[in-house]
């Protein structure tokens, strides 16, 4: 089971069983949904925005746990973040479970979100893994759905 | 379990006896797709080296071959569902197709405003949007026979719902996402004392007990080579004379004419009207010694140690707490649906693949039924006569694993 470790790792069933900020922003300023037509994973991820920094992020909806325990990590990751910080990280993360960045080797900023490296390990769930952030990069940038397909 | 020889046949299927992450593969995902055995295989691989070649457009050598295999391969298609005549049975690409062309055939020419067509809850999707199309373009109207909480359909809705503005009924023989046997021999009947034909997507029964579309009195009857242990691209429509003739053609091009000129064209007989283009020759060749494959093994004992197994691994799958099974109509195929408590099935899909375990998670192309059972999607168990008990046994202890992890 070594394997199914790397990807089922503590620390992602416990964002699974209880996500952080797992919930609305009424005063939201920029929101997008995300669906992962394959899985049927769906998620809104709600942006407050403060000149130009995240003041307060979350999410909502259904899916898997790895699903979950990403967006979930990725709201206490980028909260505070300036638009520009968020981005960078957006692009890291993406680069990370893509296999274009190695996070143990190439300098980056992705610090506790490097534990999703091991979906590179299960390519069907490399788009599980990526959704919350595909969506944050839409809500930040005023656009209203992704589809990770 | 009965007399069936499971061992024996398991020497047949070369995929079988892989190893995937260490363990021996125990494939449980053949409502998506089954596994080929030896016969189709070589049959496969005997044209590709020695007949590959266009069909029904050379005289020489090669092709006459091709194209006598093709078309024996037809024959063959039509004694395995008991048609009447061989031209009965179009090759299609597979059941996908096989919807669509009727849809946009039967549609285009018998379908106007106000007319209804007759769906039903636990369609795949591939028999649902090409009627939505239709109806779109037609101004028709869609129905649809609901089912209830076992996962059967509910025939007094069915038989109110037919009227003199029916146009056609299309529904699945066997549910792929709940394992569910229509008893579509009644419907049928039902369907015909309105005047109504009804087209039947065969893709899950096909694989699983014989078929005779005779006695079925079918109008229309699809299915998919690649889920009856033939390879990708085969496939038939199956339609009775009658109605062929009267359809217009799907798509037009070469091998489906009689003459052309630019002013006008007239259309080649069936099969050949439903057939432009060059064909799969190879997966329908194929198809074809499936088909022998499956008159070889005593298909009708494999079915029965197949439902052996569907009650085995129901029986063990529901005495564990926290699963629970989608679809449990009286009469099933081998197909289990399941989800467990607190975990979402993509979970499932994955921890059950490091074990060596394949099977299907998601919505399975009927999201109309994961929205009636209130679920995202499930993990299904398709079993095939080749699977054994013992491979039961190692998902059940995989879910207890799953349940394990997630704990
Ligand atoms: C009931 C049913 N209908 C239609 C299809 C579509 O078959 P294909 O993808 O081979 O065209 C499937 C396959 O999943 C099915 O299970």
């Amino acid at each position: 089971m070594s394997e199914l470790n790397d990807l089922y790792q503590e620390v992602i069933l416990d964002h699974n069983k209880n996500p952080r900020n797992f919930r609305e922003i009424e005063s939201a300023t920029n929101t997008a949904d995300g669906n992962n037509p394959l899985c049927g994973d769906a998620l809104r991820v709600y942006v407050e925005m403060e000149d130009d920094k995240v003041k307060d992020v979350a999410f909502k909806g259904s899916g898997c746990a790895i699903s979950k325990a990403s967006a979930s990590m990725m709201t206490q990751a980028v909260k505070g973040k300036s638009k520009e910080d968020a981005e960078i990280l957006f692009n890291e993360f993406h680069k990370m479970v893509t296999g274009e960045l190695d996070a143990e080797a190439d300098e980056n900023s992705l610090g506790k979100l490097k534990i999703f490296a091991g979906v590179l390990e299960f390519p069907a769930r490399v788009k599980c893994a990526s959704l919350s952030w595909h969506t944050l990069h839409a809500a930040l940038n005023e656009e209203e759905t992704v589809s990770t397909e | 379990m009965s007399s069936f020889d499971v061992n024996k046949i398991r020497e047949d299927f070369p995929v079988l006896s892989q190893t995937v992450n260490g363990k021996p593969l125990v494939y449980l995902d053949n409502g998506a797709s089954s596994q080929v055995p030896n016969l189709v295989i070589e049959r496969g691989s005997k044209y590709l080296a020695e007949e590959h070649s266009n069909i029904h457009r050379g005289v020489h050598y090669l092709s006459q071959n091709a194209t006598t295999a093709y078309e024996a391969a037809r024959e063959k298609v039509k004694r395995f569902i008991n048609a009447k005549e061989a031209k009965e049975c179009i090759f299609v690409r597979g059941c996908t197709e096989g919807c669509n062309l009727v849809a946009y055939s039967f549609g285009r020419k018998f379908i106007n405003e106000g007319d209804e067509i007759i769906l039903s809850q636990m369609e795949h999707h591939a028999n649902i949007i090409p009627w939505q199309v239709v109806a779109e373009e037609k101004g028709a109207k869609i129905r649809v026979i609901p089912m209830n909480e076992r996962g059967e359909l509910i025939l007094e809705e069915y038989e109110n719902m037919l009227n003199e503005r029916t146009k056609i009924v299309a529904i699945t023989h066997v549910s792929n996402s709940l394992g569910t046997i229509n008893p579509v021999k009644e419907m049928i009947a039902t369907a015909h004392k309105f005047g109504v034909p009804v087209f039947i997507d065969g893709a899950q029964a096909i694989p699983h007990f014989p078929v005779d579309v005779q006695d079925l009195d079918a109008d229309f009857y699809t299915f998919s080579g690649h889920k009856m242990f033939a390879p990708t691209g085969s496939g038939v429509l199956y339609g009775k004379k009658e109605w062929l003739d009267k359809l217009p053609p799907y798509q037009t091009g070469g091998g489906m004419i009689r003459t052309v000129t630019f002013e006008k064209t007239t259309y080649a007989p069936i099969p050949e009207k439903f057939e432009a283009g060059t064909p799969a020759i190879a997966a329908n060749i194929g198809l074809g010694a499936a088909i022998d494959y499956l008159n070889s093994i005593d298909f009708e004992a494999a079915a029965a140690y197949e439902h052996e197994l569907l009650e085995y691994a129901t029986e063990k799958l529901s005495a564990i707490e926290g699963v629970r099974i989608i679809g449990t109509a009286k009469e099933k195929a081998s197909v289990l649906s399941f989800t467990i408590e607190n975990v979402h099935p993509h979970d499932i899909g994955t921890i059950l693949d490091q074990q060596g375990i394949a099977v299907r998670a998601g919505h399975h192309c009927a999201q109309p039924v994961m929205q009636f059972f209130d679920v995202p999607a499930t993990a299904r168990a398709s079993f095939a006569f080749y699977n054994t008990k013992e491979e039961v046994d190692k998902l059940v202890e995989a879910v207890q694993k799953v349940i394990e992890v997630f704990a």
